[in-house]
């Protein structure tokens, strides 16, 4: 069953394409990945399924309602964990977490035993009555997640969830997230951590320039893109064409990188034996979803 | 165009608990300055100016001021207060991804602004009132006058700070409205005194007819004339509603 599913949906602003035609089918209890460069449109497209910015042209269907028409019934079942912290400043842990659940019209009584609840959750409950401002950034993540929890939402929607965090808190965060995924809750998240990709993602759709390049699960977009195992060559500037040459000769799928070349879709050893001794170090390892990043969207700087 | 719905009372709601929890800050301002106003005008200014229209100044100041500290405010709470949480704390981002709409949250916010404006003045009225300066009981009418006061001064303040760039741009919104509008309206002084074509001006601030009514309340002494003022403060109020409605959409949903 799909949760979200977007029909051609385009966001322009003035010139800027931000998301380009794009087509997207979430599946229930699924953890689905954004990955893009900065300015790929991954932000502008949360926008718009969370029904806080409307779409150029497209349609966004989530869980089961027209976001044009239905978007309080949307909203009401959405969990939402933005990039930039917005916690409520003036209040504190507990009655943010309150004062979130009143939005959704829990009952006063449910509401605090809901938050209490969510706090120890996140391990967060000694911090109950301090103020926003003296948590820790990985406290305040946790509580960001925790408030997209509190209306128990079918559909968790978080954009860079663990960005600024030390590797505690990160993989703390990833295991709640892995938790709320074994109770159902389907799992929508934008991120350009490949690590946090690869690990905790069913599925990755990888974006740029407001199109999705390519969509699979971590595993198969590594094959299809970068193959199992990937070489990585340094050779002297002199000798650096004579090698790209004898790779071209024979028929390899590489990349030059100033000094370094990344050979793609190796089986074997056999063919680097032939480059002879111009190579000044040789490295093999295991292809990675960040070499798959690389690839599609370039390794020049967008801005 | 869309409106708002039932909704907006959860971010009244919000906005109460902040003010409440925060009352050592809040209640002490609300509270001193417009007394220091109120007896350094009425008492001190007083004693020079003697009797206006037949009455002390202290009991001609008294309305004006009521009318002048309902305008400030919501006018506070919905620049510098709304400009913070929407831009700064970015209270708003996280609201409209529940089921409140920007509508629902514009209109809570102004609610909440002719609030302060209702609280304030209540309690100038209390304290006028300890000192025998209210003469009828129509007086209780000056607090519905000064909810709708704040209706209308929040809603033009929540318009201000939807179209804004910067927390800097209220500098401009106080010094060449607000603190004009509070001279110029016959708080201080009856608009009699200033040159015909200022009092022209004087009818278009919003302030003016506000004063009228509380001045003419205070006192009991009701008459027909009352009902433009009040028919433009309500129209002001649903029209600047209506628009901060739309401009705050346009400046958040993008």
């Amino acid at each position: 069953m799909s949760i979200i599913k977007t029909n051609n949906l385009t966001k322009k602003f003035r010139e800027l394409v931000a998301v380009d035609d794009v087509n997207l089918e979430v599946i229930s209890g699924e953890c689905f990945g954004l990955l893009g460069p900065n300015g790929a449109g991954k932000t502008s497209l949360l926008r718009m399924i969370v029904a806080a910015s409307p779409p150029t042209s497209g349609d966004i269907w989530v869980l089961g309602h027209n976001l044009r028409t239905d978007s309080r019934q949307v909203k009401a079942n959405l969990g939402v964990v933005p990039q930039l912290d917005n916690l409520d400043e003036d209040l504190t842990v507990i009655q943010n977490l309150v004062t979130f659940a009143r939005y959704f019209d829990l009952p006063k009584e449910e509401a605090k035993q809901r938050s209490r609840e969510i706090l120890s959750l996140f391990e967060l409950e000694n911090k109950h009555d301090s103020r926003i401002n003296e948590l820790s950034g990985g406290m305040k993540r946790r509580l960001l997640i925790a408030r997209g929890m509190i209306n128990q939402p079918r559909l968790l929607i978080l954009d860079e969830p663990t960005i600024g965090l030390d590797p505690q808190a990160k993989h703390l965060v990833w295991r709640k997230l892995a938790e709320l995924k074994s109770q159902g809750v389907t799992q929508l998240l934008c991120t350009h951590n490949m690590e946090e990709a690869a690990d905790i993602c069913d599925r990755v759709a990888i974006m740029n320039l407001g199109k999705i390049l390519s969509l699979d699960t971590p595993q198969k977009l590594v094959i299809r893109h970068v193959g199992k195992t990937v070489y990585v060559i340094e050779v002297t500037s002199e000798e650096k064409n004579n090698v790209k040459e004898k790779l071209k000769n024979l028929g390899l799928d590489f990349e030059v990188v100033d000094n370094r070349i990344h050979l793609f879709h190796i089986d074997s050893d056999v063919v680097i034996k032939d480059l002879g001794t111009s190579l000044i170090s040789l490295q093999r390892r295991p292809g990675t979803l960040e070499d798959v990043f690389l690839r599609l969207t370039g390794r020049t700087l967008i801005e | 165009m869309k409106s708002f719905s039932w909704r907006f009372i959860r971010v009244w709601q919000r906005n109460r608990d902040v003010f409440f929890r925060l009352w050592r800050s809040e209640i002490p301002v609300m509270v001193a300055e417009p007394i220091i106003i109120l007896l350094a005008m009425g008492l001190g200014l007083g004693t020079y100016v003697g009797v206006v229209n037949g009455q002390s100044y202290i009991e001609f100041v008294t309305p004006g001021v009521i009318a002048g500290y309902a305008m400030f405010s919501a006018s506070f709470e919905c620049t510098y207060g709304t400009f913070i949480r929407m831009e700064h704390q970015r209270t708003y981002d996280a609201i409209i991804v529940t089921p409140l709409n920007i509508e629902d949250v514009t209109a809570g916010e102004i609610f909440w602004g002719a609030t302060r404006s209702l609280l304030t003045g209540s309690f100038i009225l209390a304290v006028a009132a300890a000192f025998q300066l209210v003469h009828s009981p129509w007086a209780l009418l000056i607090l519905p006058v000064s909810f709708l006061t704040g209706i209308m001064f929040a809603a033009i303040a929540v318009l201000y700070s939807s179209l804004v760039p910067s927390i800097y741009s209220f500098n401009y919104y106080f010094s060449l409205f607000i603190t004009p509008v509070f001279f110029f309206s016959g708080v201080f002084f009856p608009l009699s005194s200033f040159p015909e074509i200022i009092q022209k001006l004087s009818w278009i601030a919003p302030l003016t007819p506000v004063v009228q009514l509380n001045r003419a309340l205070i006192s009991g002494t009701l008459t027909t004339d009352l009902l433009p003022a009040l028919a433009y403060i309500t129209g002001l109020a649903f029209v600047f509603f209506a628009i901060s409605l739309r401009t705050m959409r346009r400046r958040l949903i993008v």
